[in-house]
């Protein structure tokens, strides 16, 4: 269980430029930072770079006294702009595999279709969707299996204004149970966040 | 429903499903087949001769066809961060990627590879080893392939370039496979070639995944 996420003096190179470097975060149980800066200046791969998909440059990424890779295999969700569903699946299919593959049960499913209210739109293609309603398939993989860290790229940006409140409630709710949220935005977070701007 | 399980099925489900999958490989390996014939003549004792190899080439060039997406397809929308992103090594994943490729396409043209080689004039006592052969030779072609795949993660044109990786590749079972059924036809010993076969297709099982998983996170890094 991740109680604590520690960056320490990060550096990351991207195709051999240096996006950032010298970056350092905290964040314990119940806290969420908030990612800011202009547009190609690393918010991305810095999410992936906790999530270890991105190698880095120098410095470390800890998690409390866990072993980093049993930590992202099972503590983790990484929501992305490139959202990983296919669009001649069902929003159903789609949705049953990503909680399956991320250790969710069939209740815990339940409780993600029911908090984002996708049970009308189980049965549609996920082609058929709209950008919000994808996001919305996208994040019942928050709900469907709890995880301590959510890893949030751009989370509200196809969202309109009543979801926006809603997965802020939604957002504030996982803080308040212990855990933590690290987001890349350009509008605020509707949670108490951590300011951390990139390439300032 | 268990990790693993869910991942095999999502994959036989995608290899299966929108877009033709098993059907668009039996129709181009039917089209191959009917197109061989067409360049060497119609003779019934010449198509004979070669009707096994014939129906054994083509079948390499349709299990090579449905690989193209294998890696490609998740790799585009994201879906590969968040399967790598598991407890499951990611070396165990391209295996049930593969086998699900495998069940979903492979099956099917080894189902197919005894009509068409039939059609082609074979012998119709050849049948169950062509079947055989083709079974396991399909599970050599998807591992292996799923190697051509991965390495070409990211590039334009992959499905071009995991052809000119793989077809190296399927070199050996072309070969041990279509020894073993030219052996058969002719009444000799033919149960080396179909071990070979096996063994190849053991080999690409055991160290196929381990290159796959190496190129997937080359590609995603």
């Amino acid at each position: 269980m991740i109680s604590r996420l520690s960056l320490e003096n990060l550096a990351v190179r991207r195709g051999g430029r240096l996006l950032f470097e010298g970056l350092n975060l905290t964040l314990d149980s119940g806290q969420a930072a908030a990612l800011t800066g202009r547009n190609g200046a690393g918010k991305t791969s810095l999410l992936r770079t906790i999530a270890g998909l991105v190698q880095t440059e120098a410095g470390t990424v800890g998690f409390g006294a866990l072993d980093p890779s049993e930590a992202r295999a099972e503590g983790l969700h990484l929501i992305g702009h490139l959202d990983g569903l296919k669009p001649a699946r069902t929003a159903r299919e789609e949705l049953t595999f990503w909680s399956a593959w991320t250790g969710g049960t069939p209740e815990s499913t339940q409780t993600a279709i029911k908090t984002l209210e996708l049970s009308t739109l189980l049965d549609l293609e996920v082609r058929r969707l709209s950008a919000g309603q994808r996001r919305r398939l996208a994040l019942a993989r928050l709900i469907a299996a709890p995880r301590p860290l959510w890893l949030l790229d751009e989370p509200l940006s196809p969202l309109d204004a009543g979801w926006r409140e809603r997965f802020g409630q939604i957002m504030a709710g996982h803080l308040a149970g212990g855990g933590l949220i690290v987001a890349a935005v350009h509008d605020p977070l509707p949670v108490p966040a951590k300011a951390l701007e990139i390439g300032a | 429903m268990s990790r693993a399980g869910a991942l095999l099925s999502r994959e036989v489900a995608l290899a299966w499903g929108k877009g033709g999958g098993p059907l668009v490989s039996l129709g181009f390996y039917a089209g191959t087949a009917t197109l061989l014939p067409l360049a060497t003549g119609p003779e019934p004792a010449r198509l004979a001769a070669i009707a096994t190899g014939m129906a054994w080439v083509a079948l390499a060039l349709a299990a090579l066809l449905s690989l193209e997406r294998l890696f490609e397809r998740d790799y585009e929308d994201g879906a590969l961060d968040l399967i790598v992103l598991s407890p499951l090594p990611l070396e165990i994943v391209c295996a049930l990627k593969c086998l699900g490729q495998w069940i979903a396409t492979g099956a099917p043209l080894a189902l197919a590879a005894p009509v068409a080689a039939i059609a082609l004039g074979a012998k119709p006592e050849l049948a169950p080893l062509i079947f055989a052969c083709a079974l396991v030779g399909g599970l050599a072609f998807a591992f292996t392939g799923g190697i051509g795949a991965a390495l070409s993660l990211g590039a334009r044109r992959g499905g071009l370039l995991t052809a000119v990786i793989v077809l190296p590749l399927f070199v050996p079972p072309v070969i041990f496979g279509g020894a073993a059924l030219d052996a058969f036809a002719g009444g000799l010993p033919w149960h080396a070639g179909l071990t070979l076969l096996c063994a190849y297709a053991a080999a690409a099982v055991a160290l196929g995944p381990l290159a796959m998983a190496a190129a997937c996170r080359n590609a995603l890094s």
